[in-house]
């Protein structure tokens, strides 16, 4: 075992709940990371990841125990070493990268003093060579202006920066081992590829061994060796990143990898039945109750974590001979599922020249000469039409959100019209009529929020079937509760649970059932899947379609996920800063020519699949507020060509003569096209991405450091 | 097999409860609220029934037995006047409990009612009324209190408008800062894009959120108002003799407290073992609702 | 930031006029007036109708409101009626002996109060946080009366280590006062103590379990480090206000405390005042409390603004 930098050895993690019940989070775990491996740990939630993560440095969260096993970092058992024995491992030879960086440091020191922290600690440098030190770092993981951004306190830094920042600090020592906990995780796609590049080029350059902890299959594709899957407190497959992917032998792992939308296939992926169980209280294998493999010994019996033929594949499985047998390849294109789309010619919503803003003068404001500020969405012109699913795409910040809550009525438009039935949208909700606001329906994406805790399934039901029904009788509403409940694939019993006794997924399918017992023309889905798991976000989408096939429902779907939006729109629109980019149908949107916005965008998606890389064209920079002059995308466009562009509003241009397909730009159609083919060719020539991305992309530092509350207004 | 599904289905039994009954089944747990819960239940039982059973008329003078040390007969010995302290000790929480007891629901009532309307509406008369909030809590409380009852006379039925009126003002800024917390929940949104009534907002998605910061709330300003009650009573603004009541009691016997401490010690025995009932009910309380009750002073 | 704390200050003006009004209002409110309640027995409708035409009783509420307030900005409190003496003459001596006793529970209380509060979130559930926790309820809670007569029980009549109560004029020297007064600073420092350690506690815990204190921990930092560098800052940032606010509202009930032990303090002083129907003394001492605590809250804001890089970096609205 020496060649091992960690060695987990049979490790069971537990605590005691206020019933003094048992209950265990890690189930007998063995795992080995060798010096300089970098290894994906990848599961749901609840797996009990972020657990073994935490328990390889030593930690562990309160009232939690180890109930059997250890953990050894090098000749160290790590449960055995006292405090200041541990306190010298920390840091110095492994470090943690923490999911939510904003919240991980301290907001009262400055960025630079927490770094210069780590340095004394573990790197044995004090004085001015720290602080040099410190600078270096800063800069090695690339935030402009090192000397500033150690200045500067937490909450000044946007969540990419922070990120960058809890980086170097977990660097400071130049530990053996890092430790990165979902670090990209609530990062926009853009930013969270050039953090993995970081990491991935670090890592290279430094020699250290990484266990990267992710839920996302796409990130932990990109970056690992090999991959643990973990599922129900035990590992259950672990090996080389190239077999998990193209020949997994698990059936969870299969079934995982066949839920994820991807941009390769088109359709709806297959989906998972049921919920990982409370580790330890199978007796059997964890994954019987929910695979298709089941045989008497997996219910008796609990399966080893054994290699297959002497290779270093693991899988913890009866019945492996079996699944090996099928083809991933073959069997993964013929679960997705294409759903035959029956849009209607005429239009649901027709959105003209719609502009929306936050701001609202206040009395001293109207004293002051300063004009207002440009507003948050503004140009939005598109129609909607009935029966279709039209995607709005972008980064946050890019005025989804605020559409769709306009449409709902939740903030008035400044300018434009919107149609529906004859009757202008733009107003907000209590000056709609009754019928209006039964046709449009909102989903929001966490079904946490949008369900209260303190109302049963029934009663929640019951709101929308009063207000919008009010000839209904208790009965009438009560079969009607069921029926819903039903149709979302949800047994009538749940009509007496409360939002805290269901899974997310469930609380999501109540939030649609609530949605369509006003029996809506419009359902705007706001993120509805990004808060959910895999599997279970494949369910929802499934669900989705197959509600809309039954009424013929226009959607109107907000996500930050291209691979989602692909399984399931018909039309796209690429939004930036609140204004339209690009605007097709799926095949179209997805394939040259693109919006230069559209191609960063595109570039940065992560697929499950280890040998494809991301382009990164545009910095990750953050944008306070749309510029107020010309083109939206300015700043951060690759290919800008100068003054046009900061001064004049780009011009609507169709990329063919049939078709709507259109790309607002200043570059011409045929120029974007010929650049997307060069491109190709240099791709192929040298195999090397974008090194050095720009960095500060005005000269304006105020702006392009913007506080992080202006990225999720 | 077996042992796995009668175990699933014991937890779906368990969690099918309703919210309320996991909160009692929380407290029930805590020995510090079970405590706390039944020195509340015995105060008021004491208070509902002791003129039935004390062993002395408590308003019996007796030149006799004037200050006179704890004996079989006068449990906590006798007063400057010769009143039996433990039959007075026992009937000086009547008043003080009815008048808090109503006062509290009155207080939560109209402040709670208020301060949920005024975080639902956040314009102009939210702006308005806290403003006024703000300038009546800036006054010293035991003043404010003095100058209504002054104002008011001390009367029972205007004692406990008084403290209902007062000590709602602090209840209108717990109910407000509560629906603030819920009024940009996803929830409330749902409901405001369906077009639902203000009215439905309130009493079907705030009221039952708000409840919870409202009864722990409620269960904590209960024990300011029985200290403002009975600094009152103890300052002379409150019952008026020779009705026993546990401040006044104090404060005429601290006199004699160097010859007959007991004449004291009763009533503050009463007084106290009520007040940290209460607390620590209070704390249990919050806790088992997944509350935490980290607000210091009242204001 | 300094717009911040301009609006700050626009809003405490604001408040205090506010107050202003209300107390006025309340007071003129009160039944029976200084001048029946002066001449008691003896009064006739003539000497009644000259002492009321000397205190301009006669003229109509709006101008005496105006008169007072006017006043009042210019530091005159009006004359007491029952004392026959200037209000400012009055509440002199007075107000520094309350803000002796107030200071010094506060000098005490307060470094106390975070130390055991600390303590008491570092050993959450464990003896020293029960003990301390469970003491705290009791002297945050228990009237101060009730404490009082306790500590004077103990310490006075059965030790005889401290007098009972303060038998002192309210002119003498502050040195002279201090021995007489431990048992009502003693008093005063409980229940302060018990507020906010209370408050420490609860937001030292809140602290503890954040992700940047597991962060420090996973770094290594040695633990004591991780107490003061990382947490206790943080813990103490929303600790300010309400310090500021239990030092407000302690000042509101000192009355009580005074009474107890007899000390010549403005607590005292307002009740006397009550219970003579002595309107501008009453008048007199409310605004000058509700001065002090719209001070205190003041400058707990720029306090917590100055300290806070949150609020201290923000441009401001």
């Amino acid at each position: 075992m020496s060649d091992c930098l960690v060695d987990v050895n049979d490790l069971t993690i537990g605590y005691y709940t206020q019933r003094k019940k048992l209950v265990h989070v890690l189930m007998g775990v063995n795992l080995q990371i060798k010096p300089g491996e970098t290894l994906g740990l990848v599961g749901e939630s609840g797996c009990g990841k972020s657990t073994l993560g935490q328990a390889m440095m030593g930690y562990l969260r309160s009232g939690s125990q180890v109930l059997g096993g250890s953990v050894f970092f090098g000749e160290h058992n790590v449960f055995s070493l006292n405090s200041k024995q541990l306190e010298s491992i920390r840091g110095r030879q492994i470090a943690l990268i923490p999911q939510n960086a904003g919240d991980s440091l301290t907001p009262t020191l400055r960025v630079g003093k927490q770094i210069l922290e780590a340095i004394e600690l573990n790197a044995n440098l004090s004085g001015s060579e720290a602080k040099d030190r410190m600078i270096e770092l800063l800069g090695q993981v690339r935030l402009p202006h090192p000397e500033v951004m150690g200045e500067r306190y937490p909450h000044e830094l946007s969540g990419g920066q922070q990120q960058r920042a809890v980086i170097a600090m977990a660097l400071a020592a130049e530990p053996e081992m890092l430790i990165l906990d979902e670090p990209t995780t609530g990062l926009d796609v853009t930013t969270q590829a050039h953090i993995l590049n970081l990491l991935r080029d670090i890592v290279s350059e430094m020699g250290t061994a990484m266990m990267y902890i992710s839920h996302d299959l796409g990130v932990i594709a990109r970056v690992s060796d090999r991959v643990a899957l973990m599922y129900a407190g035990e590992i259950i497959e672990d090996t080389d990143v190239v077999e998990m992917f193209r020949m997994p032998a698990h059936p969870y792992a299969r079934g995982l990898l066949e839920s994820i939308p991807r941009l390769s296939l088109s359709g709806i992926p297959n989906s998972m039945p049921g919920q990982p169980p409370i580790p330890g209280t199978e007796p059997g294998c964890s994954f019987a109750p929910r695979c298709k493999f089941t045989s008497d010994i997996c219910i008796s019996e609990q399966p080893e974590l054994e290699a297959i033929q002497g290779t270093e594949h693991h899988v913890r499985c009866h019945n492996w001979e079996q699944v090996l047998a099928t083809d991933f390849s073959q069997e993964l294109e013929q679960v997705f599922r294409t759903i035959s789309r029956a849009a209607h010619d005429e239009s649901a919503i027709e959105l003209s020249e719609v502009a929306i803003t936050y701001y609202r003068p206040g009395i001293t404001d109207r004293f002051r000469s300063e004009s207002e500020p440009p507003a948050t969405v503004s140009d939005i012109t598109l129609s909607v039409k009935r029966g279709e699913t039209l995607a709005l795409v972008g980064e946050s910040g890019s005025g989804k959100t605020t559409i769709v809550r306009t449409l709902a009525g939740l903030l008035p438009a400044k300018d434009g019209t919107i149609k529906f039935e004859d009757f202008d949208l733009s107003v907000e909700v209590d000056k709609r009529p009754r019928e209006i606001c039964k046709d449009i329906q909102l989903i929001f994406q966490n079904p946490d929020a949008s369900l209260n805790p303190r109302q049963n399934v029934a009663e929640i039901l019951d709101q929308p079937l009063k207000l919008y029904f009010p000839k209904m009788n208790r009965d009438e509403r009560r079969d009607r509760q069921i029926e819903l409940l039903e149709r979302v694939r949800l047994d009538g019993r749940y009509r007496l649970r409360y939002p805290g006794q269901m899974s997310g997924g469930e609380k999501q399918r109540v939030a649609i059932a609530r949605a369509f017992a006003a029996d809506p023309e419009v359902v705007l889905c706001d993120e509805v899947t990004s808060a959910l798991d895999v599997s279970v976000q494949a369910a929802v989408l499934d669900l989705l379609a197959d509600l809309q096939q039954e009424r013929h429902t226009t959607y109107i779907f907000i996500a930050h996920d291209l691979a989602v939006v692909k399984a399931i729109a018909d039309r796209v629109a690429v939004l930036y800063q609140g204004r339209l980019c690009e605007l097709g149908t799926v095949d179209e949107i997805y394939s040259p020519p693109f919006h230069p916005y559209t191609e960063t965008l595109l570039g940065a998606i992560l697929v499950p699949d280890p040998d494809h890389e991301p382009q990164l064209l545009a910095s990750d920079t953050p944008e306070l507020a749309p510029p107020a002059t010309g083109c939206s995308f300015q700043r951060r466009c690759p290919y800008t060509l100068g003054e046009i562009c900061e001064q004049e509003i780009p011009p609507w241009q169709k990329t063919a003569s049939r078709g709507d397909h259109s790309i607002r730009c200043h570059i011409s159609i045929e120029e974007l096209k010929r650049m997307y083919k060069d491109k190709e060719l240099i791709r192929l020539d040298h195999n090397e991405h974008l090194e050095n991305e720009p960095q500060i992309v005005h000269a304006n530092s105020n702006v392009s450091i913007s506080s992080p509350e202006a990225d999720d207004r | 097999m077996t042992t796995a599904t009668q175990s699933a289905e014991i937890t779906t039994t368990v969690k099918r409860r309703s919210p309320l009954a996991e909160t009692w089944d929380n407290l029930r747990r805590s020995w510090a609220g079970m405590l706390g819960l039944t020195l509340i239940v015995v105060h008021i039982l004491i208070a509902a029934t002791s003129p039935y059973w004390v062993p002395q008329d408590p308003y019996q003078m007796s030149a006799d037995n004037r200050n006179e040390l704890p004996s079989a007969e006068h449990i906590f010995g006798t007063d400057k006047l010769g009143r039996d302290v433990f039959s007075r000790s026992m009937l000086g929480g009547r008043v003080t409990l009815v008048v808090t007891l109503i006062a509290i629901a009155i207080a939560i009532l109209w402040g709670g009612l208020l301060g949920i309307l005024l975080g639902l509406l956040n314009g102009r008369a939210d702006e308005l009324i806290m403003r006024l909030v703000d300038a009546m809590l800036s006054i010293p409380w035991l003043l404010l209190l003095l100058i209504i009852i002054s104002v008011m006379g001390t009367e029972m039925w205007v004692q406990t408008l008084t403290f209902g009126f007062t000590y709602g003002i602090l209840t209108i800024r717990v109910a407000r800062a509560a629906t603030l917390d819920f009024v940009t929940s996803e929830f409330v949104l749902s409901a405001r894009a369906r077009g639902e009534r203000k009215r439905t907002i309130v009493m079907k998605e705030l009221l039952p959120n708000v409840r919870d910061v409202l009864l722990v709330d409620g269960s904590m300003n209960w024990s300011w108002m029985l200290l403002g009650f009975t600094s009152l009573s103890f300052l002379g603004f409150g019952v008026a003799p020779p009705t026993p009541d546990w401040g006044f009691m104090i404060a005429k016997n601290r006199e004699i407290m160097a010859i007959q401490p007991w004449s004291v010690f009763g009533p503050v025995i009463m007084l106290s073992t009520l007040i940290i009932g209460i607390n620590l009910f209070s704390d249990a309380f919050a806790k088992a609702l997944g509350l935490d009750r980290s607000q210091g002073a009242p204001v | 930031m300094s717009t911040l704390i301009g609006r700050r200050l626009i809003l405490a003006v604001v408040t205090l006029f506010i107050v202003s009004l209300i107390v006025f209002m309340g007071v003129e409110a009160l039944p029976g007036d200084t001048a029946t309640a002066y001449l008691g027995q003896s009064a006739t409708p003539e000497s009644l109708a000259s002492l009321r035409e000397e205190f301009g009783l006669n003229a109509p509420v709006h101008q005496r409101y105006l008169d007072w307030l006017g006043g009042v900005v210019k530091g005159d409190l009006g004359e007491s009626m029952s004392k026959r003496k200037p209000v400012a003459d009055l509440i002199g001596n007075r107000f520094r002996n309350t803000l002796v006793l107030a200071t010094a529970a506060a000098l005490i209380g307060i470094p106390l109060a975070i130390v055991l509060g600390v303590i008491a979130g570092l050993t959450r559930d464990k003896w020293p946080d029960v003990f301390v926790s469970t003491t705290s309820i009791m002297g945050m809670t228990l009237p101060g009366f009730v404490t009082a007569t306790i500590l004077i029980y103990f310490f006075a009549i059965r030790l005889e280590w401290f007098p009972a109560i303060t038998l002192v004029p309210s002119d003498v020297p502050v040195l002279e006062l201090l021995p007489n007064i431990v048992l009502p600073i003693i008093t005063l420092t409980l229940i302060m103590v018990a507020h906010i350690l209370r408050l420490v506690r609860t937001n030292m815990i809140d602290v503890l379990t954040s992700d940047y204190i597991q962060m420090a921990k996973l770094k290594g930092v040695p633990y004591w480090s991780m107490v003061f560098k990382h947490a206790l800052p943080n813990a103490m940032l929303p600790t300010i206000n309400v310090v500021a606010l239990t030092l407000a509202w302690l000042l509101g009930g000192v009355a009580i405390i005074e009474t107890v032990f007899n000390y010549p303090g403005i607590g005292q002083l307002m009740i006397t005042g009550i219970t003579d129907r002595d309107f501008a003394l009453v008048q007199g001492i409310a605004i000058i409390l509700a001065v002090i605590y719209i001070a205190l809250n003041l400058i707990a804001d720029v306090l917590s603004m100055i300290l806070n890089p949150k609020l201290r970096t923000a441009r401001g609205h």
